[in-house]
């Protein structure tokens, strides 16, 4: 079984990168989202910028969260935070594309059949394609997490704000929402996969499932929604239901006689 | 080949796709070692019937055992002992010839996947450019990797889904005399074709499909039952009264006349002809040429699906 799998991803890798659209994806996305906060922090970082700024600016529920942060460190501080959710959007995207490539490419180049007829089980074929978009999601996400970690040790004067970046809040954002999130990618991807023969529409319909994701990122800078550690645990949690449910449905439809009669 | 062996038991097949009925009530026995052919029409259900015995499609009806395991029940089993060629070779374009085949070789749990993968790229003369792109291959060698994808586990049974269309001469020759060695070696195949010679050529028994079984045996049986056997007499002029003669002789069914040939169905023309051949004589016919006209399989499975003309079955 673990061989199988094994052989599955790395097959999936050797075939799917091949595309440039996929790799540059697969690379650049998360250089583009490490690099976008770690220049914001560059321009505003040192946080004697802030020291006029009332914490006016930031929405009264953080303020909470700054505890007993100063007006202009808060600022800075709500101004980390809000990257969190930019981050979110690498574990969507990346597996979304590698599973709609690697799906719909196989469908269109009928390379199920041979597959499907060997012993073979039909959820190692999904987990095998799975783990071939959620490796390299995870790993992005948090290879970005640490350069940007990094990055803000270095860029931000005050201990306290960086330490700020290793709280429950981002943990459990990067370690848990996540995985939990680039699964919901893959997952999502299947089900549109079976159905259309274009990767680019596959990863474009599946794209406005993010909607969501980016609508939680609107809606923290405008104000209307604190991501705070409660948010972020209840994100993890409605995921992880969310994530049983669709990986469920696409195991349905991810069998022998599904795809082979009523894939088109 | 022992003939008392059956491998393939099928049993009122069917198989519906919402509405369209594209297998029904196929009951067939194959035995061990035999080479079998499904002939049919575009849409006749020859594609579906390999699925469903590869276990890839669930029948809506019947019941089927491959290789003594019964189908929907020791899936998994069968699949081990199965090779299948699909009617798209579906090669992984972006992996070489022999990740292509080591891929599939993790699939079926192998152990010596790279001494297997040498001698058939060896043997289908693939070996020299084993390491390039699959998607730089040509037609023909990217059916010669797909046929030594579906042997690489050595199956019992080997499934060739119309495994020369689309191949030059050249190729088509080749890959036919690789069935034919595979063959030797008792393999049982099932051979999915439009070709007839090929399917003459190759097959021990072949069924003739149209959504269901319109007939079923060895090709020299099929045209000895649909046609007799017909004796050819080139006369140097054929004048009236011959052919009548010959039609009261015993043995001797139905006589027709085209240009100078007398064409007489003939029970056994060992014994009859001779008979024949000294009552032209006696009526002052000259005979130049005395053969026995051997219809080709092409005939066979015109007459057969002409029969079924008018029936409503799909066409593509
Ligand atoms: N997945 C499917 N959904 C609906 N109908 C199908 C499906 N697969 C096959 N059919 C129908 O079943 C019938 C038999 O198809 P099949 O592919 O088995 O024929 P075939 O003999 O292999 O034809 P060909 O010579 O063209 O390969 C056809 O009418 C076809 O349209
Ligand atoms: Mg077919």
């Amino acid at each position: 079984m673990m061989n199988r799998i094994k052989a599955i991803v790395i097959k999936e890798w050797r075939e799917v990168f091949k595309n440039r659209f996929v790799f540059f994806t697969v690379a650049f996305l998360p250089l583009i989202m490490t690099a976008l906060p770690l220049l914001m922090l560059y321009f505003f970082g040192d946080s004697g910028d802030f020291s006029e700024v009332s914490s006016a600016d930031v929405p009264p529920q953080f303020v909470i969260l700054c505890g007993d942060l100063g007006a202009g460190d808060c600022t800075l501080y709500f101004l980390v935070t809000q990257f969190i959710l930019l981050f979110m959007m690498v574990p969507v995207i990346v597996p979304t594309t590698i599973s709609s490539y690697s799906i719909v490419g196989e469908k269109t180049t009928r390379t199920l059949e041979p597959l499907l007829a060997t012993p073979v089980t039909t959820l190692e074929v999904l987990i095998g394609k799975g783990l071939a978009g959620v490796i390299p999601a995870v790993l992005a996400t948090w290879i970005g997490y640490l350069v940007y970690a990094g990055g803000a040790f270095l860029l931000v004067s005050n201990p306290t704000v960086v330490s700020k970046l290793f709280d429950p809040l981002w943990m459990t954002a990067i370690f848990l929402v996540g995985p939990l999130l680039s699964l919901l990618g893959v997952s999502v991807s299947v089900m549109i996969s079976s159905r259309v023969n274009d990767p680019r529409v596959a990863e474009q319909i599946a794209g406005v499932f993010m909607l969501p994701v980016i609508g939680l990122f609107v809606g923290q800078i405008t104000g209307l929604i604190l991501v705070d550690e409660r948010f972020i645990l209840w994100m993890a949690i409605g995921l992880a239901l969310l994530d049983v449910v669709l990986f469920y449905f696409a195991v349905q439809i991810f069998q022998r006689e599904t795809i082979l009669s009523r894939w088109k | 080949m022992n003939e008392s062996e059956p491998i393939i038991v099928t049993e009122k097949l069917t198989k519906e796709f919402n509405g369209v009925t594209a297998v029904k009530d196929l009951s067939l026995t194959i035995s061990q070692g035999e080479v079998f052919g499904l002939l049919g029409p575009n849409g006749a259900g020859k594609t579906t019937t390999v699925r469903l015995l590869a276990a890839l499609l669930v029948p809506s009806a019947g019941e089927a055992w491959v290789a003594g395991y019964r189908l929907g029940k020791d899936n998994q089993k069968i699949r081990r002992r199965i090779g299948l060629l699909p009617e798209a070779p579906g090669l992984y374009d972006g992996l070489s010839a022999v990740q292509n085949l080591a891929f599939f070789g993790e699939m079926y749990g192998l152990q010596d996947i790279p001494a297997r993968i040498q001698n058939y790229l060896e043997l289908l003369g693939l070996w020299q450019r084993r390491f390039e792109p699959v998607g730089t291959f040509s037609k023909g060698m990217r059916q010669k990797l797909a046929i030594a994808r579906a042997l690489i586990h050595e199956p019992e049974i080997l499934f060739l889904d119309e495994p020369t269309s689309g191949l030059d001469p050249q190729a088509t020759r080749l890959v036919r005399e690789f069935i034919a060695g595979l063959r030797d070696q008792g393999r049982t195949i099932i051979l999915c074709t439009h070709n007839l010679e090929e399917a003459d050529r190759l097959c021990d028994r072949v069924a003739v499909l149209k959504g269901r079984l319109l007939a079923l045996d060895a090709p020299s049986q099929l045209r000895r039952k649909l046609f007799g056997r017909q004796v050819v007499f080139h006369l140097a002029e054929v004048f009236p009264g011959l052919a009548d003669s010959l039609e009261k002789l015993p043995g001797v069914g139905r006589v027709e006349v085209i240009e100078n040939k007398i064409l007489a169905s003939v029970e056994k023309p060992e014994i009859h002809n001779p008979a024949l051949i000294r009552d032209l004589i006696e009526n002052g016919a000259e005979v130049q040429f005395v053969g026995e006209l051997k219809r080709r399989l092409e005939d066979v499975y015109l007459e057969l699906l002409g029969l079924t003309e008018g029936s409503d079955d799909e066409q593509d």
